[in-house]
């Protein structure tokens, strides 16, 4: 079985963001980045399904992004992965889903994955598109925001969450691709054997530009900051701070009265 | 400009989103129809055209008939927009349709300005102003950023919406009814919220400290009830409970869209948090610039000096 498990690198959401010259995105400079949220969840289920598969899987992990990638992907790898696959673009967080899409579809196009994992969405600019276009892309079945996922005999059945604490079931036959939603699981932390384990992997890198050619169908007229709304902001010595906040609570609310 | 209102349906029921595509297309002045995959004695309240599908013929979930449904209805009603919930039907749908009509998607939308979408960017930190290039354009509506002013009204004319494909390459075995939560916070009249930055598991005994010497229970967001360290019963938020108490207090918590959907109506709002400009500070009343490490025992012990004195 041939798994494929998509992931991005995105900033850490409590950065200093400041916008970019071009006023089109923001600035990646001075930024800490982390792999997305969504997608350390993909991961991991990827590992598991390659585990219950056993020695005849075989796990790639691919993303799409500037040289600072590979720390994540080196994750991954320790993660479980047994190969990694890095499409390298400088302006990859730029491009909008349907870019990206196309390009994950031009490297899985004819590769015969059976079950791909995507995060269902990333957090920076929280489309949730890339996985389901993916799969269409691919003329493959899809399902999206997964919170439970089992496969046997090339059956995958997946709840799936909706609003309201209502979940759904639901099954489709392999080659699927299914997009992971928080808490489906419990990612693992690399552990220093794998970490070693993990140099030793597959690293292939390829530029986008030999991947494909494909054309933005968003443009971006500007990006900026929100007017600030909110309330009083208090800092300083915590004790204080602390009678501060109990004096607003005695006078503004019902509290301690 | 024109617009196609993708309707929710569900278990024999419209969806309340249905009405923010309506108030949407209200908002922005567009001339909408509305498609629908539901049946004829459930009807959503609409002034216009409602091209409707039969559930029970299609599915409910059945998303490769739904989006050559909506594909048909594109080419009767010929819009410059299509326009969905991001909820889990549209944003498990719009792309797929997106795809189907070459068209762009524009996802998690807040509002319309000089001929742009407006969508949030990291966490709500940013705002992006977004144009297709596409000649039709697939947007899907963040969740209560649109309300109508008044009450739905009217009466849809319906036209009876068939396509000859009905296969499906997912099958919905069954739902699962939503757990009762065996904590009722949209009673409480204080809540004390724990996210993420408690920092970890051991740190839950002194957030519940707080919310007990203030009177108040115990909540969370989600992150804390996915690692197992409040029970789900007590989560705040689109899939966890909406809440309304007379204080809320936010501890290590950003403020993601789905955490204030479930407490933005709270009367007042404390956040404690070490980001000036995480989005929780859009609805905090107060906003605390401290470690909750530090912070809240401080806070526990003069609290409690204070009910001591009362
Ligand atoms: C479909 C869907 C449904 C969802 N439903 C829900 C839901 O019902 N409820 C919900 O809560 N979320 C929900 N989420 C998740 C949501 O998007 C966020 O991921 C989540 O709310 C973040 O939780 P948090 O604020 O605790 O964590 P984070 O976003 O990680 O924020 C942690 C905060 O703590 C602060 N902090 C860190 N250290 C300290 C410190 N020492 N002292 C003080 N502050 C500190 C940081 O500055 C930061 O603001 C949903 C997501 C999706 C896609
Ligand atoms: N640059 C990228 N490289 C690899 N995978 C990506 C990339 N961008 C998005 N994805 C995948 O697509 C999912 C949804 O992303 P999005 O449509 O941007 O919200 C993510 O969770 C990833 O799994």
């Amino acid at each position: 079985m041939k798994i494929l498990v998509c992931i991005k690198q995105v900033p850490d959401m409590e950065s200093k963001f400041r916008i970019d010259a071009d006023n089109a995105w923001y600035s990646e400079d001075d930024l800490a980045w982390r792999m997305n949220e969504y997608d350390e969840y993909a991961v991991e289920q990827a590992v598991r399904l390659r585990e219950q598969i056993g020695d005849s899987a075989d796990l790639t992990v691919l993303t799409i992004g500037p040289d600072r990638v590979r720390e994540m992907m080196k994750k991954a790898l320790a993660m479980g992965c047994d190969r990694a696959f890095h499409v390298k673009d400088d302006v990859a967080l730029r491009r909008d889903p349907f870019e990206i899409a196309s390009l994950i579809t031009a490297f899985a196009g004819d590769r015969g994955f059976d079950v791909i994992f995507t995060g269902m969405q990333s957090q920076d600019r929280g489309s949730a598109q890339v996985g389901v276009l993916l799969a269409e892309m691919l003329n493959i079945p899809v399902v999206t925001t997964v919170v439970n996922f089992s496969f046997a005999d090339g059956v995958i059945t997946v709840k799936r969450e909706l609003e309201g604490g209502i979940k759904s079931v639901a099954r489709m036959k392999t080659p699927a691709l299914v997009t992971c939603q928080l808490g489906l699981n419990t990612p693992r932390y690399p552990t220093m054997p794998n970490i070693m384990k993990a140099r030793k992997k597959e690293f292939i890198t390829v530029n986008s530009v030999d991947l494909a050619k494909v054309d933005a169908r968003l443009s971006t007229k500007k990006m900026y900051f929100p007017e600030k709304k909110g309330g009083l902001v208090l800092e300083g010595d915590a004790g204080k701070l602390a009678e501060q906040l109990l004096d607003i609570l005695r006078e503004k609310t019902m509290v301690l009265r | 400009m024109k617009a196609l209102l993708v309707g929710e349906y569900r278990d024999g029921k419209i969806l309340p989103s249905t009405y923010e595509l309506v108030a949407f297309a209200q908002k922005i002045g567009a001339e909408a129809a509305m498609v629908m995959i539901g049946d004829t004695r459930t009807v959503p309240k609409f002034q216009g055209q409602l091209l409707l599908a039969d559930a029970a013929t299609y599915g409910e979930y059945n998303p490769d008939a739904h989006k050559k449904l909506v594909q048909e209805a594109v080419l009767r009603k010929n819009p410059d927009i299509v326009v969905l919930a991001h909820s889990s039907y549209g944003w498990d749908l719009a792309p797929r349709i997106a795809n189907l009509l070459g068209a762009a998607q524009i996802s998690e939308v807040i509002d319309y300005a000089d001929g742009a979408f407006v969508v949030p960017v990291c966490n709500a930190k940013m705002r992006r102003n977004l144009k297709a290039k596409t000649a039709v354009t697939v947007v899907t509506l963040q969740a209560g950023a649109f309300g109508l002013a008044m009450e739905p009204e009217g009466t849809p004319d319906i036209e009876p919406l068939d396509i000859p494909d009905r296969v499906s390459s997912v099958e919905l075995v069954s739902y699962e009814a939503a757990q009762k939560a065996a904590v009722d916070l949209s009673r409480a009249d204080i809540i004390v919220s724990a996210g993420r930055g408690i920092g970890k598991k051991e740190n839950v005994a002194m957030i519940s400290e707080l919310s007990e010497a203030i009177g108040g229970q115990l909540g969370a967001s989600r992150p804390v009830v996915d690692s197992d360290w409040i029970d789900h019963s007590r989560q705040v938020g689109t899939t966890g409970q909406t809440v309304s108490p007379k204080l809320y207090i936010a501890c290590g918590i950003s403020g993601a869209i789905q955490h204030l959907a479930g407490m933005k109506k709270s009367e007042f709002i404390v956040a404690i948090n070490t980001d000036r400009d995480a989005p929780i500070s859009e609805v905090a009343d107060v906003m605390v610039l401290a470690d909750i490490k530090e912070f809240v025992p401080i806070l526990i012990e003069k609290l409690k000096a204070v009910r001591r004195s009362l």
